[in-house]
């Protein structure tokens, strides 16, 4: 399958990247020769630009059912890869539209352009079939969204965030990378495809294999934020602008998955019950940590990313699930991964956009929001809801899907696990909700005026969380089709 | 093609509530009026459902199937059968009723009647459902609503308390039987949440075994079972009027009528093997249920516990297993329905002027709301099992059904009616005859037109079925043929 040779039409496969690269180029030039009081619009045309570059590479980036090497085998075409994409591509432009409405970082060009950098990384991540691409394309993610989280230099916090968010990230990279040198000095290659093999032949003692195996994975749970590599998560979320925080909470996120699932069992079929094994004790300890952290916030960004931190919980149930008759683990991770990345936008979303007015983030403060602004804690339920896995919006079908993995697998017990936690996960959502439509504050008559970027991108979400929900199968079928496609 | 009047009837309320919501916060008398016709038009539907169904031909009508999730085998697959056609009826009736007594609700009414027709539309959803999947899809919905309608129009004491309790309650018993369904369909290797095709998945006796109870009892949570029962004077206590109409109305037959559709008729080995099991808990509810009945110094908390114990009835008439007392508990599933949407809806009237639910600071109200009065009287007889009221025709059939099975436990039950009678009677002497106290002079007035209406609209449901069990027990024989076909040689 490794085509050495080189196709024109490899570009057209990493069409979405080049076309990222010209955008920001672009941001960069508008930086510096738009007036400054056209900078508003900045946002307007990363947005856009993004849009476009989905539309386009509908059109003339789409892999054909195989997936194939391209460029020497340094990246993998196919629908995996593809459908990570997609989702990264939305969700910066979403993030995009709320930044837009941030004052202090809305009009700053440099802050899209690196937005725009982390989510090239992002997209090679997700399509990297060489383990010096990946670290490349971990890399390029990672140290813009460290810039990113620490944006607002003025604010403690954020500096804070940043800070802590680099330390630690480089840290973890670190021992991936240890990792990686080991699986290279085992089998001789770095292509991901090639390494199963060499292990194979290799004949090394299992213990070695997954020694290997658990550095790479450290390294690959701190991005989706598992415990225990989730400490960073509450406070660079606290810190960082709320865009930037639900940029990570999701796309970030997602490609951490993506990740995990290529190199895991591209790599590592040979100790599938093993890992599988360790994942599920993961994703017991991540659901049950984040969600009972998440009990006693009180500030929304932390409770948020205590959510997330659940969330990585429940979506590694898929892959725990994952056994060598069926698919269905793999696809349920995908298919929960669109749903949560669309649900936890929007309420990230709403967080900003009650943030911009109100400037406080504490949970206390959104007393009084259903009378200030009806469609914005209309909006904040239909996200909490989802999250909380109630239909019928998309959380509730995707998590029906992830037990459904597990009980596939015979992991009964992961799914009754799985059902507590989102009972706990209920409960402290319904607190929020509780203080938006109940409590009465002083502040009900002030305004909440929300700018034109909240309204568009929180519709679109919006409708985006109805429509998995309801019209679920075209999302399956996709998530379906990409899962086959890894193989 | 066929008029898909059964989606019509589930997809009417929650299309009204959304377009509720579209209204400016202060229109409230067009959201009103929208919401009734809504409610009507939902009524009249379910009236002509109920109506054309065709007893001779039995078996499920109206089907309507499309694919939903082909990979998975999910459908939205709806049919309408005897032990379901009285429900669809029910919702209808305490839809259209709770509307008329929510009237008066002046803050937010916007999102009060979106949420309530949300609440709608899982309802229906559930009780014509013939896809697994699609019963929980629908459950689910019945149930968030309820969290935001009981603590932002509830009783202000307990309301915060009350709901975070329901909905705890009813999401732990929904997503325990949610693991029982995923079990079903991986072991059953077909593919499909169709119910019809599982109910011909002939799961091992061990496999039923293993997973009745969970099933069971996981829905049985939100029928109000012995000792899962806790939420449910709470709720009722704490919510407003129209909504305590809908809980313990509709929603507890929820429960009850999935934990029949999915316990009982998918796994009717195991309901066999816990068939005693689950008479001793619902013998608790019964008594249980009417003693604490009777010792409430609160209006309110009376009717809630006085729920109990009629449920609890037709949990005991599904555990007979007996031809007789499904056809009791098809019949009480409906016929307490309205009597306790009658009653939630009198004890809210009385509220409204009183400020008060102390029965001992009650009294005299006949004089000045005689219709309440009678109303209370009329579903007073229900609830003590009077011939001639519709009470009678569901839960003689139940008993003699247990009769048929434990003789002794229909003793015990049978006590219940003795308490029932004392609690109701009690009320009927102090709250509406006696005196009124000195601090309520002058402060209570007859209820409104609209309040009548409600009132006897649901007081005639229960002389009509009283004096014509005709109307219904046909209907519902010939679900319960269904019923007794799955469990085969009882």
């Amino acid at each position: 399958m490794v085509s050495g040779n080189f196709d024109p039409s490899m570009f057209l496969a990493i069409f979405p990247e080049i076309m990222i690269l010209v955008l920001g180029l672009l941001i960069l030039l508008f930086d510096l020769f738009l007036p400054k009081e056209q900078h508003d619009k900045l946002g307007w045309v990363t947005a856009g630009g993004l849009t476009l570059i989905i539309i386009g590479s509908l059109f003339v980036a789409q892999p054909s059912g195989i997936g194939e090497q391209i460029f020497g085998g340094m990246l993998r075409h196919d629908g995996l890869s593809f459908s990570f994409k997609m989702i990264f591509l939305f969700s910066a432009a979403i993030t995009a539209m709320f930044v837009m409405g941030m004052d202090k970082v809305g009009k700053r060009g440099e802050f899209y352009l690196l937005m725009l950098a982390s989510t090239l990384g992002m997209c090679l991540m997700s399509s990297a079939s060489d383990l010096i691409m990946l670290y490349l394309a971990i890399e390029t993610t990672s140290i813009p969204l460290y810039i990113l989280a620490g944006f607002m230099t003025e604010d403690d916090k954020s500096t804070e965030a940043g800070f802590k968010y680099l330390l630690f990230g480089a840290m973890t990279s670190a021992i991936l990378l240890y990792g990686f040198s080991l699986l290279f000095g085992f089998t001789g290659t770095t292509n991901i495809y090639k390494i199963s093999y060499g292990l194979q032949m290799g004949s090394f003692p299992i213990v070695v294999v997954f020694g290997v195996l658990l550095l790479i994975v450290t390294g690959f749970i701190f991005k989706i934020s598992a415990v225990p590599m989730h400490f960073w998560a509450p406070d660079v979320y606290e810190g960082a602008p709320t865009p930037v925080a639900g940029f990570l909470s999701t796309a970030s996120k997602a490609a951490g998955f993506s990740v995990l699932l290529r190199v895991l069992l591209i790599a590592f079929p040979g100790v599938l019950p093993y890992w599988s094994a360790f994942l599920v004790a993961i994703s017991t300890l991540t659901m049950t940590v984040g969600n009972l952290l998440a009990l006693t916030q009180k500030n929304i960004k932390r409770m948020l990313a205590y959510s997330s931190i659940a969330h990585a919980g429940y979506a590694l149930i898929g892959l725990g699930s994952i056994s060598s008759l069926s698919i269905l683990g793999i696809s349920s991770v995908v298919f929960y991964l669109v749903a949560y990345v669309l649900t936890n936008l929007a309420a990230f979303g709403v967080v900003a956009a009650f943030g911009k007015v109100s400037g406080s983030d504490d949970i206390a403060a959104y007393a009084g929001l259903s009378r200030r602004s009806p469609v914005l804690a209309l909006t904040m339920m239909v996200a909490f809801l989802s999250l909380a896995g109630m239909p019928p919006f998309g959380g509730f079908v995707v998590k029906f899907i992830v037990f459904s993995a597990a009980v596939q697998a015979n992991l009964i017990w992961l799914a009754v696990v799985g059902v507590l936690n989102s009972i706990v996960g209920l409960y402290y959502y319904l607190t929020v909700l509780k203080v938006v439509y109940l409590y009465r504050s002083e502040d009900e008559e002030k305004p909440l005026p929300i700018p034109r970027s909240y309204s568009i991108a929180l519709c679109v979400l919006v409708f985006g969380i109805l429509a998995i929900g309801i019209v679920m199968s075209p999302w399956f079928n996709l998530s379906t089709a990409a899962a086959h496609a890894l193989f | 093609m066929q008029f898909p009047i059964l989606s019509v009837i589930i997809f009417t309320p929650i299309i009204a509530g959304v377009l509720i919501l579209l209204f400016p916060a202060e229109r409230k008398t067009e959201v009103r009026v929208t919401a009734l016709a809504a409610a009507t038009f939902a009524l009249g539907l379910s009236l002509w459902a109920y109506f054309s169904y065709d007893i001779a031909a039995g078996g499920y009508q109206f089907v309507e199937k499309f694919e939903w999730l082909p990979m998975m085998g999910i459908s939205y697959h709806v049919g309408l059968d005897g032990m379901n056609a009285p429900l669809l009826l029910l919702t209808g009736v305490v839809m259209f009723t709770g509307v008329l007594i929510s009237w008066g609700i002046d803050d937010r009414p916007r999102e009060f009647f979106a949420f309530l027709f949300i609440l709608a539309t899982g309802v229906f959803g559930v009780f014509v459902t013939l896809d697994l999947f699609m019963l929980f899809f629908f459950y689910e919905i019945a149930v968030f609503p309820m969290y935001l309608l009981i603590s932002i129009w509830g009783w202000k004491e307990t309301r915060e308390y009350a709901a975070m309790k329901l909905t705890l309650y009813l999401f732990i018993g929904s997503v325990i039987a949610m693991v029982g369904a995923l079990a079903m369909y991986f072991t059953s290797g077909l593919d499909t949440f169709d119910m019809l095709e599982l109910e011909k998945a002939g799961f091992s006796t061990a496999f039923q075994q293993l997973w009745f109870p969970f099933v069971f009892l996981g829905f049985g949570v939100l029928g109000g079972i012995w000792p899962f029962h806790n939420w449910s004077p709470d709720g009722h206590v704490a919510a407003p009027t129209a909504v305590s109409m809908f809980h313990a109305g509709v929603l507890m037959k929820l429960g009850a009528f999935a934990a029949l559709r999915v316990g009982v008729m998918l796994l009717p080995e195991g309901a066999k093997f816990w068939m005693v099991g689950v008479i001793c808990l619902t013998l608790v509810n019964v008594v249980y249920g009417a003693f604490i009945a009777s010792v409430q110094n609160d209006f309110k908390y009376v009717i809630g516990f006085s729920s109990v114990s009629h449920m609890g009835l037709v949990l005991m008439g599904f555990a007979t297993l007996t031809k007789t007392g499904f056809i009791g508990s098809g019949v009480q599933m409906f016929s307490h329905g309205v009597m306790t949407a009658l009653f939630f809806a009198v004890v809210g009237m009385v509220y409204d002027q009183a400020h008060t639910r102390d029965i001992p600071h009650l009294g005299g109200f006949r004089k000045f709301m005689p219709m309440v009065a009678v109303a209370f009287i009329v579903g007073g007889l229900v609830s003590m099992g009077m011939p001639g009221f519709s009470g009678f025709v569901a839960e003689f059939p139940i008993f003699m059904g247990v009769w048929q099975s434990y003789p002794w436990v229909a003793v015990i039950g049978a006590v219940s009616i003795v308490i029932t009678a004392s609690y109701i009677i009690r009320i009927i002497g102090k709250v509406f005859f006696g005196q009124l106290p000195e601090e309520l002079e002058g402060h209570i007035h007859d209820v409104t037109v609209l309040d009548k209406v409600a009132l006897v609209f649901l007081s005639g449901i229960l002389i009509l079925l009283g004096v014509f069990p005709r109307l219904m027990v046909p209907l519902v024989e010939s679900g319960v043929e269904n019923v007794m076909r799955l469990l085969g040689g009882v």
